[in-house]
C-alpha cells in the first residue's frame, strides 16, 4: 500500500511532464493532420535553455530560489517558443499544401538537424545540474519503516502543470485565440472565411505548444538534474504515445494520456522491471492502435463531404 | 430608381481548370444595396464564380474589383482570409459549413474574431480579463446575439451548430456572414433543402438585411420563387458565360435564357443528315 502511492506520486509527476509535451502534439495535429516530429526536440531545447538559464543565475548572483525558478522559467519559455515559431515557419509552412508526407517527412529532417544542431554547440556529454529544490515531505510511515515522501519538487512539479493547463484549457475555451483555434481545427477553410488568420492562428499553435513543452523541459532538469542531446527522442515519442492514447487532437485527451502514459511507467517499473519500463508504454501504444484507435477522449474521424 | 453605384465589377474574368473553361470572359456589376441574383443550369460556373470572389480560386485572368466608401478593393489579388476581414465580402456555401463543434453563439463570435483578436492584444488581454477585452467581448456577445434572435435562434444560442435542424444551421450560416460586418453577402443556394414556409422566410430576412444593413447580396439560386421574388437584378449564366442580364422581368421573357433552360426546337438542332432519315420532316 505504502510502496503503491510512492509509485502513484512519482506516476502522477511524470504524467504532468508527459501531459505538457503531449499537448503540443495534439493542438498541431488537430488544427493541421500533421504529427510534428520535432516536437520532443523542441522538448529538448527547453531543457537546454533552462540549464543554460539556471547557470546565468547562478554566474549573476541571484540566490532566492523562487526568483531564480521564475525568472529561468519566463526565459525558457520565450526562447523555446522561438524556437517552435521558428521551426514552424521554416520547415512547415512553405509545405502547407503540398502532398501529406511532405510536412512529416520536413518533420523528420527537422528533429534530426535539431538534435545534431544541439550536439554540436553543446557537447555530446551529459549536463549535470545540482538540485535546486531539495526537501521532501513525508506523509506517512508505515508499520513496516517505509516512509511515504513527497518532495518539494514534486508538488512544485504537479502544481505548476495543473495551474498552466488550468490556463491553457481557459485559453482554448475563451478567448479569441482558443476560439479561433477551434475554428481551425474544424474547418480550416471555413474559418479563412470568416476572417481568421489561419497562418498566424498556425503559427501562435506551435509557439504555445513549443511554450509548454519549454515547461517540460524545465521540469526534467529540475527533476532529474541530468540532461543530454537525446533526451527528446525517447520523452517525445511517449508523449506521442500519450496523444494517441488520450485521443490524438483531443485536449483533455492529451492531459489524460500523458497521466496515465506517467503511471504506467511509474508502477511498471516500480513492480516489473526498471529496464522494461519503456517497452511497457510502447506496448500500449501498440495496444491502443489496435483496439482504440480514436483513443480514450477522441473523435471518430467523419469523413467531409 | 434612384442612382445605382456599383459594388463589385467584374471584368473579363477567366477561370480555366486544365482544358476545362469554367467560367469564360465574365463581366457582370453588382450594385450596392441591391440583391444580384446569378441563375443557370447545372455546371454553368455559378459556384465557380463565387470561389473567385471569396479567394477560393485564383481566377485565370480578369479582375475584380470592390467598391469601399473611400478606396477599390482587387480581390484577385488578395489573400483568401483578407477578403473576409478588410474587403468585407462574406460567403455561406451550398452544402452548408458551419462550426459543427462550437455552439450557435460561439459560431457568431468567431466571425468577429479580428476585432476582438485586436482588442484582445492577440489573448494576452482576454487572458488576464483586462476590462479593454472584456468590453469588446461583450459587444460581441451583444451582436451575436442581436443576429441569433434575427434569424429566430436565439433559444438555440447554446447548441451545438451541428445538433441543430437543417433550416436553423441555413439561418445561422447568414448569420454568422453578417457577423463579419460584410459589404457584399454571397450566398450560395440559400433556399436549397427549405420548405416553402422557410424560404418565404429567408425572402423576409434577405429583404431585411438589404434594405436595413444597406450592403449587396448575390445569390445563386435554382429557387425560381426567391430569385423572382426578391432579385433587384437577374444574371444568367451558361456554360461560363453570361446569356442575359436584367431586372427578372426582362429576364423571364429573354428568349436565350429560355433556350438555355428549356433548349431549342429540336428540328433545328438535328444534322441535315439525320433529319433526312426522319419521314415527317422530309415534307
Amino acid at each position: 500500500m505504502e510502496y503503491f502511492v510512492q509509485q502513484l506520486i512519482n506516476g502522477l509527476t511524470l504524467g504532468a511532464i508527459y501531459g505538457l509535451i503531449a499537448i503540443g502534439y495534439t493542438m498541431v495535429y488537430g488544427i493541421i493532420g500533421m504529427i510534428n516530429f520535432a516536437h520532443g526536440e523542441i522538448y529538448m531545447i527547453g531543457a537546454f535553455v533552462s540549464i543554460i538559464g539556471f547557470l546565468v543565475m547562478g554566474l549573476a548572483g541571484i540566490t532566492w530560489v523562487p526568483l531564480a525558478l521564475l525568472i529561468v522559467l519566463v526565459c525558457t519559455m520565450v526562447v523555446t517558443a522561438l524556437y517552435g515559431w521558428t521551426v514552424e515557419r521554416l520547415a512547415y509552412r512553405p509545405l502547407r499544401g503540398s502532398f501529406r508526407l511532405a510536412p512529416l517527412i520536413s518533420a523528420i529532417g527537422m528533429s534530426i538537424f535539431l538534435q545534431n544542431y544541439v550536439q554540436l554547440t553543446q557537447g555530446a556529454r551529459v549536463k549535470p545540474l545540482q538540485p535546486i529544490v531539495t526537501g521532501v515531505l513525508p506523509l506517512f510511515t508505515s508499520p513496516g519503516g517505509f516512509t511515504v515522501q513527497i518532495s518539494y519538487l514534486q508538488i512544485f512539479i504537479i502544481l505548476l502543470t495543473v495551474v498552466l493547463m488550468a490556463v491553457f484549457t481557459y485559453m482554448i475555451a475563451a478567448t479569441p485565440l482558443g476560439r479561433s483555434q477551434r475554428a481551425c481545427q474544424q474547418d480550416l477553410g471555413m474559418a479563412a472565411l470568416v476572417g481568421v488568420d489561419v497562418d498566424r492562428t498556425i503559427s501562435l499553435t506551435f509557439v504555445t505548444g513549443a511554450a509548454l513543452a519549454a515547461v517540460a523541459g524545465f521540469m526534467v532538469t529540475l527533476y532529474y538534474g541530468v540532461i543530454d542531446f537525446y533526451i527528446g527522442f525517447l520523452a517525445g515519442i511517449k508523449a506521442f504515445t500519450a496523444a494517441v492514447l488520450g485521443g490524438i487532437g483531443s485536449l483533455p485527451g492529451a492531459m489524460l494520456g500523458g497521466l496515465l502514459i506517467g503511471l504506467i511507467e511509474a508502477f511498471f517499473s516500480g513492480y516489473f522491471s526498471v529496464e522494461y519500463k519503456d517497452v511497457a508504454v510502447f506496448i500500449m501504444l501498440v495496444l491502443v492502435l489496435i483496439f482504440l484507435p480514436t483513443g480514450l477522449l477522441g473523435r471518430p474521424e467523419v469523413e467531409k463531404v | 430608381m434612384s442612382a445605382r453605384k456599383p459594388l463589385l465589377e467584374v471584368e473579363h474574368l477567366v477561370m480555366r481548370f486544365g482544358g476545362l473553361v469554367a467560367v469564360a470572359d465574365l463581366s457582370l456589376t453588382a450594385y450596392q444595396r441591391e440583391i444580384t441574383a446569378i441563375i443557370g443550369p447545372n455546371g454553368a460556373g455559378k459556384t465557380t464564380v463565387f470561389n473567385c470572389l471569396t479567394g477560393f480560386y485564383k481566377p485565370t485572368s480578369g479582375r475584380l474589383s470592390l467598391h469601399h466608401p473611400d478606396a477599390i478593393y482587387l480581390l484577385e489579388q488578395m489573400e483568401g482570409f483578407r477578403i473576409a476581414s478588410q474587403a468585407g465580402v462574406a460567403r455561406t456555401f451550398q452544402n452548408i459549413r458551419l462550426f459543427p463543434g462550437m455552439t450557435a453563439l460561439e459560431n457568431l463570435i468567431v466571425a468577429q474574431h479580428n476585432r476582438l483578436m485586436r482588442a484582445s492584444g492577440f489573448s494576452v488581454a482576454g487572458l488576464l480579463g483586462l476590462p479593454v477585452y472584456r468590453n469588446a467581448e461583450r459587444a460581441a456577445v451583444d451582436k451575436a446575439r442581436h443576429w441569433l434572435q434575427r434569424v429566430g435562434l436565439e433559444e438555440r444560442a447554446d447548441w451545438e451548430a451541428g445538433n441543430l435542424p437543417y433550416g436553423a444551421q441555413r439561418r445561422l450560416e447568414i448569420a454568422r456572414a453578417m457577423c463579419t460586418d460584410p459589404i457584399l453577402l454571397c450566398l450560395d443556394e440559400p433556399a436549397a433543402g427549405l420548405n416553402p414556409r422557410e424560404s418565404a422566410e429567408l425572402n423576409a430576412l434577405l429583404l431585411s438585411i438589404r434594405d436595413e444593413a444597406g450592403i449587396g447580396i448575390m445569390l445563386i439560386e435554382h429557387d425560381m420563387s426567391v430569385v423572382m421574388g426578391i432579385s433587384d437584378h437577374v444574371i444568367v449564366l451558361d456554360y461560363g458565360r453570361k446569356i442575359a442580364d436584367g431586372t427578372p422581368d426582362e429576364v423571364r421573357r429573354d428568349p436565350n435564357v429560355i433556350k438555355a433552360y428549356l433548349g431549342e426546337e429540336e428540328t433545328e438542332e438535328l444534322p441535315p443528315e439525320v433529319a433526312a432519315d426522319i419521314p415527317e420532316l422530309r415534307e
